[in-house]
C-alpha cells in the first residue's frame, strides 16, 4: 500500500456530524441574542411577533435615544455614564487584581494558621444572600463617607469579585513549579521579587480571567449604583439603562439598544482574551 | 526588606486607583442650603421633559430657589427612599404614586405637606386628595392621576361599544384578537372586579377577598380568556404589539401606552364599557402621582412652596398636561382648552371620575401577590371560588401578627456562653497547633492577605453580620422588636401551611435543590460535550464556534432572561412555534409546575453552559495527548477512553467549578424572578426569591426575610463542608 493514510477525522467529511451538532447549538445560543438585536433595531416598540429573529425594518432611533440623553444643563449624560462606567470598572479591575493576586499567592505559597479557614471563608461569602446585606451596606458606606463616590462603588465591586478571583488564581499559582522559586531564593531573591518577577508574569492567562471577571462585575451592576449615587452625571451605564423599565411599562427597543451598547465592550474583551480565558480557567484544581 | 515592599506597593496601587476614581467623587452636601430643593423622580420621556421645563421656568422667574432633579430608576426607587431618608441622605421632595402613602407615613419617611395659602387643598379634585389621605392626614400634593381606559383602533372599528359583550362582538368581527389587556395582572383585573361591586377593604379595614362577587369577577375574566376573546398570557409588550399590528382592535391600557402606539395608527381613547351582567361600568384602579415632602428635609418651607406652586399650580399643570400628556387634578386646569379640547386627555379625565383609587393602606402590599395568583388560577380554568378562598388565606398569612416579643436575657446569656466556648476552643486549638510559635513566620503571609481581608471584612462580613442579626427581630411598620429565634421557628415548623404547600419552606427547599441539581447537571454535560467536540486540534472552524458559543455569557442576563420569557409565551413564543413544526400542540409553559420549571432551567442552562465549556476546554488542554493516544493504541474505544482516561483527569479541574456553580445557581434570583416569576401558584420559587419577597413585597418583614436568608446560608455551608470532605478525601 503506497496510498498515504489520511485520518478521516481531519476532513470535512469525517467530522460533518460534529459540525451538525455545533451549528445547531450555536443557533440556539445566538437566537435570543438576535432577538435583542431585532428589538434594538426596530423603531419604537413595534417589532413583529414571529419566530423570525431578523428585523423587518432597521433604524438606529433607539440607540440615539440613549446616546443623546441630556440633563437640564444640557450636559451629554451618555458620555458621563460611559466615563463613570469605564472608571469604576477599570479601577475595580486594578484593585481586584492587586488584592486577589496577593491573597492568592499567600494561600498558594505559605503555610500559616488559619489558611484552611481562610479559603473556606472565601467560598462562604459566595453563599451570602444579598437580600440581608443591602441596607447594612448602605449604612456602612454612609458612615464611611463613601456614598456618592466612585471609590465606594469600586470598593464594593472589587470585594464582590475577590473570592472567585482568589480561588482561581490560587489554583493557577499551584500549577507553577515551586522549583523555579527555590532556585531564585538561592540566588538571593526576596519573596516579593519572586512574586512580582516570576509568579505574576507566568500567570498571565489567569490574571486575564480575573481581570475580565472583575470588570464584568462592575460593568453590569446597577442596584448599588442606583442607590448610592446622588447625581445623574455620576450614574453608570446600567443605571441609565434601567430607566427604561418603568412601573407600568418597559420601553423595549431602547432597553435592548442599551443592553447592546453595554455588552459590546464586554464581548470585545471576551474575544480579545479568549485564548487566555481557556488557559486561565484551567486553574481550578489541576495541580501540576 | 521583603516585608515593607508589598505594603508600599499596595498603598501606591490603591492611591492610584483611588485618585482616578476620587476625581469625580462629589463633595458631600456639607452645609445645608435651605434655598436648594432636591427632587427625586422616576419620570422619563415626555413627563421628564415637562418636569424639566417647569423647573426651568421656576429658575427663570425666581432666582432664590434652585431645584436639583434626580431621576432614580423605578427598580431602585423605593429601596433608595427607605435607605436614604432615615439617614438624612434623602431628597427634600419626591414624586411617587399614592399607594405607599400609608406605609411611608407609618415608617416616618414623610412630613405632611403644608399647602401654600394661594394653592389650598380645595384647588384639587377631592378624589385625588382622598387617595393621599391616611390616618386623617393629607400627606402630599396630587400632580396627576392615571388609570386604564379603552384604546380603539379607528381604522378597524368605528363604533364605541357600550358593554364588554358588545366590544367582544365588534372585536371579533374586526380582528384576530378581539380585546387585548394584561388579563393575568391584578392591577388590570381590578376594573372588572369593581364592576362586580367588590371593594377590597370594608369600612372597618377588614380585607374582603373571599366573596362571591370576587369569585364572579374572576370567573368572568376566566370566560373572556377561555372563549378566546382575550389572550391568556399577555404583558405590556405583547399588548402593544397586538394593537400596533392591527391584530387587536381594542386594548385596555393606561396613558403610558400613548407613547407606544405607532404614528400611522388612527386611534381613539374612550372610557371603559359596562359589564352587562351587573350593569356596572368597568372601573379601573386610580393611581395618583403626588409630590411628597420627605422627613429630614433640608430645604425651607418657602422654597418648598415655591416648587409646589411651580409644579402643581395652573401654569405648571397645563405644561405637564401639554408636554407630559398628564391628566392633572388641579380643578382650575380642567376647563382650559389644553385639556378640554384634547380628546385623549379628556377621555382620561372622564375615566378618572369613574375609577376607584388603589387603597393606600399598608395592608394593600400583602394583597397583590395572592390576588395575582388567584387571578391566574382562574384564567387557567380552575374554580374561581376556591381561588378566592385561598387568596384570602394567603393574605392573612402575610399579615399574621409578628412573633411575640422575647426577653433578650436568655439569648444574651447564651451568646455569652457561646463566645466563651468559642474563645476557649480556639485557645485550645491555638495551643495544640503551636500557633503562637508559628505566628512570626506567618507574618509575611498575613501581610499578603491583609488588603483583601480588610476589604472583605468591611464590605462583606460586617454587613452580613448586621443583616444576620436582624433575623432575631420582627419588623412591623418601621419598628423592630426582639423575638429571638421565633422567626426561624415559624419558618421551619411551617405551621401555617403543610410542608407540601408551595408557600412552605420545605417545599421551596426541595424545588431549590432540584433546580440546582438540574442546572448543574445540564451545565456540566453540555459544557463538557461541547468542549470534547471542540478539543481536537484538527477540528475545523473551532475558533469561530468557540467565540460564538461564549456570547450568552457576555450579554447581561437581565435582558436575555426577559427574551426567554417571551420565547415561552403560549400564543406568540418561538418555542411553541418551533414545536409546532413537529406537530406538538401549543403548551402553556407557565401554567404547570413541570413546564414552568423546565422553562426556568432552559433559560439558566443557556446562560450557564459557556462558563463550564470554557473551564472544561482549559482542563482538557492540560491533559497530555499521548495518554489518550496510548489508550487508543491499547484498543480502548472512544467511550472507554473518555470514561477511564479523560474524565478522571478532568475531575480536579471540574470539581471547584461545579461547587462554585452550584452555589451560584442556588442563589440565582434573576432567572426565577424574570422568567417564571414563581408561576404557577408560587410553586417554582426558590429560597432566595422567597426571601426577597418577604423583604420587599410582603409588608417588609425584614426579620423573617433575614431568617430565610440565614437558613439558605446554613444549607450552603453544610453543602460546602460536604464537598470539602469529598474533595479533601480525594486530593
Amino acid at each position: 500500500m503506497t496510498v498515504k493514510h489520511v485520518d478521516r477525522r481531519t476532513t470535512w467529511a469525517g467530522q460533518w456530524w460534529r459540525h451538525a451538532i455545533l451549528i445547531l447549538v450555536t443557533c440556539a445560543a445566538l437566537y435570543p441574542v438576535l432577538w435583542v438585536v431585532k428589538m434594538a433595531l426596530t423603531p419604537g416598540d413595534s417589532f413583529d411577533l414571529s419566530a423570525n429573529p431578523l428585523p423587518s425594518q432597521v433604524s438606529f432611533e433607539n440607540f440615539t435615544d440613549l446616546v443623546g440623553s441630556t440633563d437640564m444643563q444640557g450636559r451629554k449624560l451618555f458620555w458621563y455614564w460611559v466615563r463613570n462606567s469605564v472608571i469604576v470598572s477599570l479601577a475595580t479591575t486594578v484593585v481586584g487584581i492587586v488584592l486577589s493576586c496577593s491573597a492568592a499567592y499567600a494561600f498558594s505559597r505559605f503555610t500559616f494558621p488559619g489558611k484552611k479557614a481562610g479559603m473556606g471563608a472565601l467560598l462562604v461569602t459566595q453563599m451570602f444572600p444579598g437580600v440581608v446585606m443591602a441596607i447594612p451596606l448602605y449604612i456602612l458606606m454612609d458612615a464611611a463617607g463613601l456614598l456618592n463616590s466612585l471609590t465606594g462603588l469600586t470598593l464594593c465591586y472589587a470585594t464582590t469579585a475577590i473570592p472567585f478571583c482568589v480561588w482561581m488564581l490560587k489554583g493557577y499559582f499551584d500549577t507553577i513549579p515551586k522549583e523555579l522559586e527555590e532556585a531564585a531564593i538561592m540566588d538571593g531573591a526576596s519573596r516579593w521579587m519572586i512574586f512580582t518577577r516570576i509568579v505574576l508574569p507566568l500567570s498571565r492567562p489567569a490574571i486575564a480571567v480575573t481581570a475580565l471577571f472583575s470588570f464584568m462585575t462592575a460593568w453590569n451592576e446597577f442596584i448599588l449604583a442606583a442607590t448610592f449615587m446622588a447625581d445623574e452625571t455620576s450614574y453608570t451605564l446600567p443605571v441609565a439603562l434601567q430607566r427604561y423599565v418603568g412601573d407600568y411599562s418597559t420601553q423595549w427597543g431602547a432597553f435592548a439598544a442599551g443592553a447592546i451598547l453595554v455588552s459590546v465592550p464586554v464581548m470585545a474583551l471576551f474575544f480579545a482574551l479568549q485564548k487566555n480565558l481557556v488557559e486561565g480557567l484551567t486553574a481550578g484544581g489541576v495541580k501540576g | 526588606m521583603p516585608v515593607r515592599l508589598p505594603i508600599a506597593s499596595y498603598l501606591a496601587a490603591l492611591c492610584i486607583a483611588t485618585a482616578c476614581v476620587g476625581g469625580p467623587a462629589l463633595a458631600a452636601a456639607d452645609e445645608p442650603d435651605p434655598s436648594r430643593v432636591l427632587l427625586w423622580h422616576s419620570y422619563r420621556g415626555g413627563e421628564r421633559e415637562a418636569l424639566e421645563q417647569v423647573v426651568r421656568r421656576l429658575h427663570a422667574a425666581n432666582s432664590d430657589v434652585t431645584v436639583d432633579l434626580l431621576a432614580v430608576p423605578n427598580e431602585a426607587f423605593r429601596q433608595r427612599l427607605t435607605a436614604a431618608i432615615p439617614r438624612g441622605n434623602g431628597p427634600d421632595l419626591f414624586i411617587a404614586p399614592h399607594e405607599s402613602v400609608g406605609e411611608w407615613s407609618r415608617n416616618h419617611l414623610l412630613e405632611a405637606m403644608p399647602y401654600p395659602a394661594d394653592l389650598p387643598e380645595a384647588a384639587f379634585l377631592a378624589s385625588s386628595r382622598d387617595a393621599l389621605t391616611f390616618d386623617g392626614q393629607l400627606w402630599a400634593v396630587p400632580l396627576s392621576f392615571k388609570s386604564l381606559a379603552l384604546f380603539i383602533n379607528r381604522g378597524l372599528v368605528k363604533q364605541t361599544p357600550g358593554t364588554v359583550e358588545e366590544l367582544v362582538a365588534l372585536g371579533r368581527a374586526a380582528g384576530e384578537v378581539p380585546l387585548a389587556y394584561e388579563a393575568g395582572n391584578f392591577y388590570h383585573h381590578a376594573a372588572v372586579m369593581h364592576a362586580f361591586g367588590v371593594r377590597l377593604f370594608g369600612e372597618d379595614g377588614s380585607i374582603q377577598i373571599d366573596t362571591a362577587e370576587m369569585a364572579d369577577s374572576l370567573a368572568f375574566a376566566g370566560r373572556l380568556v377561555g372563549d378566546g376573546s382575550v389572550p391568556p398570557e399577555s404583558d405590556g409588550a405583547l399588548v402593544s404589539n397586538l394593537f400596533n399590528s392591527g391584530t387587536a382592535p381594542f386594548v385596555i391600557n393606561g396613558p403610558w401606552f400613548l407613547g407606544e402606539i405607532r404614528d400611522e395608527i388612527d386611534f381613539a381613547v374612550e372610557p371603559l364599557p359596562t359589564v352587562a351582567a351587573t350593569g356596572q361600568p368597568l372601573q379601573p384602579f386610580l393611581t395618583v402621582e403626588a409630590l411628597y415632602l420627605a422627613a429630614q428635609r433640608r430645604a425651607s418651607t418657602e422654597a418648598v412652596h415655591a416648587v409646589v406652586r411651580a409644579i402643581a399650580g395652573l401654569e405648571g399643570s397645563l405644561l405637564r398636561a401639554r408636554v407630559g400628556r398628564q391628566t392633572v387634578p388641579l380643578i382650575a386646569a380642567g376647563a382650559d382648552p389644553v385639556i378640554a379640547d384634547d380628546p385623549v386627555l379628556s377621555a382620561f379625565v372622564a375615566q378618572g371620575a369613574q375609577a376607584v383609587a388603589t387603597p393606600n393602606r399598608p395592608e394593600m402590599g400583602a394583597i397583590w401577590e395572592p390576588m395575582n395568583r388567584a387571578l391566574r388560577r382562574a384564567l387557567r380554568g380552575s374554580d374561581a371560588r376556591k381561588a378566592v378562598v385561598e387568596a384570602q388565606q394567603e393574605v392573612s398569612f402575610y399579615l399574621r401578627p409578628p412573633p411575640e416579643e422575647a426577653a433578650p436575657g436568655p439569648y444574651l446569656a447564651l451568646l455569652g456562653l457561646l463566645l466563651l466556648g468559642a474563645t476557649g476552643w480556639s485557645l485550645r486549638s491555638l495551643k495544640r497547633n503551636e500557633v503562637v510559635s508559628r505566628l512570626p513566620s506567618a507574618i509575611p503571609a498575613y501581610l499578603y492577605l491583609l488588603p483583601a481581608a480588610l476589604g472583605m471584612t468591611l464590605v462583606v462580613f460586617l454587613p452580613f453580620l448586621a443583616g444576620a442579626a436582624v433575623s432575631l427581630f420582627a419588623h412591623v411598620g418601621g419598628e423592630f422588636t426582639f423575638v429571638g429565634l421565633r422567626n426561624f421557628g415559624r419558618i421551619l415548623s411551617s405551621s401555617e401551611y403543610g410542608v407540601t404547600h408551595p408557600l412552605s419552606f420545605w417545599f421551596t427547599l426541595v424545588v431549590t435543590v432540584a433546580w440546582t441539581l438540574a442546572n448543574v447537571v445540564l451545565h456540566v454535560s453540555i459544557g463538557l460535550g461541547l468542549a470534547l467536540l471542540l478539543r481536537d486540534p484538527w477540528m475545523k472552524l473551532k475558533g469561530v464556534y468557540r467565540v460564538l458559543l461564549i456570547v450568552p455569557w457576555a450579554v447581561p442576563n437581565y435582558i436575555t432572561a426577559l427574551i426567554w420569557k417571551g420565547m415561552f409565551n403560549r400564543q406568540f413564543g418561538a418555542v411553541n412555534a418551533f414545536l409546532d413544526l413537529f406537530g406538538v400542540e401549543p403548551i402553556s409553559w407557565f401554567s404547570n409546575f413541570f413546564t414552568s420549571f423546565a422553562a426556568n432551567v432552559a433559560t439558566n442552562t443557556w446562560l450557564g453552559f459557556p462558563f463550564m465549556m470554557v473551564v472544561t476546554l482549559g482542563a482538557l488542554q492540560a491533559i497530555p495527548r499521548d495518554l489518550i493516544e496510548a489508550a487508543e493504541v491499547d484498543g480502548a474505544n472512544a467511550w472507554q477512553r473518555f470514561r477511564h482516561v479523560t474524565l478522571p483527569l478532568l475531575k480536579p479541574a471540574l470539581l471547584p467549578a461545579v461547587i462554585l456553580g452550584s452555589v451560584w445557581t442556588f442563589n440565582m434570583f434573576n432567572i426565577i424572578y424574570l422568567v417564571s416569576a414563581g408561576e404557577p401558584d408560587g410553586s417554582t420559587e426558590i429560597l432566595i426569591s422567597e426571601a426577597y419577597k418577604w423583604a420587599f413585597t410582603r409588608q417588609a418583614q425584614y426579620g423573617y426575610a433575614s431568617a430565610y436568608a440565614l437558613l439558605i446560608f446554613g444549607i450552603l455551608w453544610l453543602w460546602g463542608l460536604l464537598t470539602q470532605r469529598v474533595t479533601g478525601a480525594e486530593a
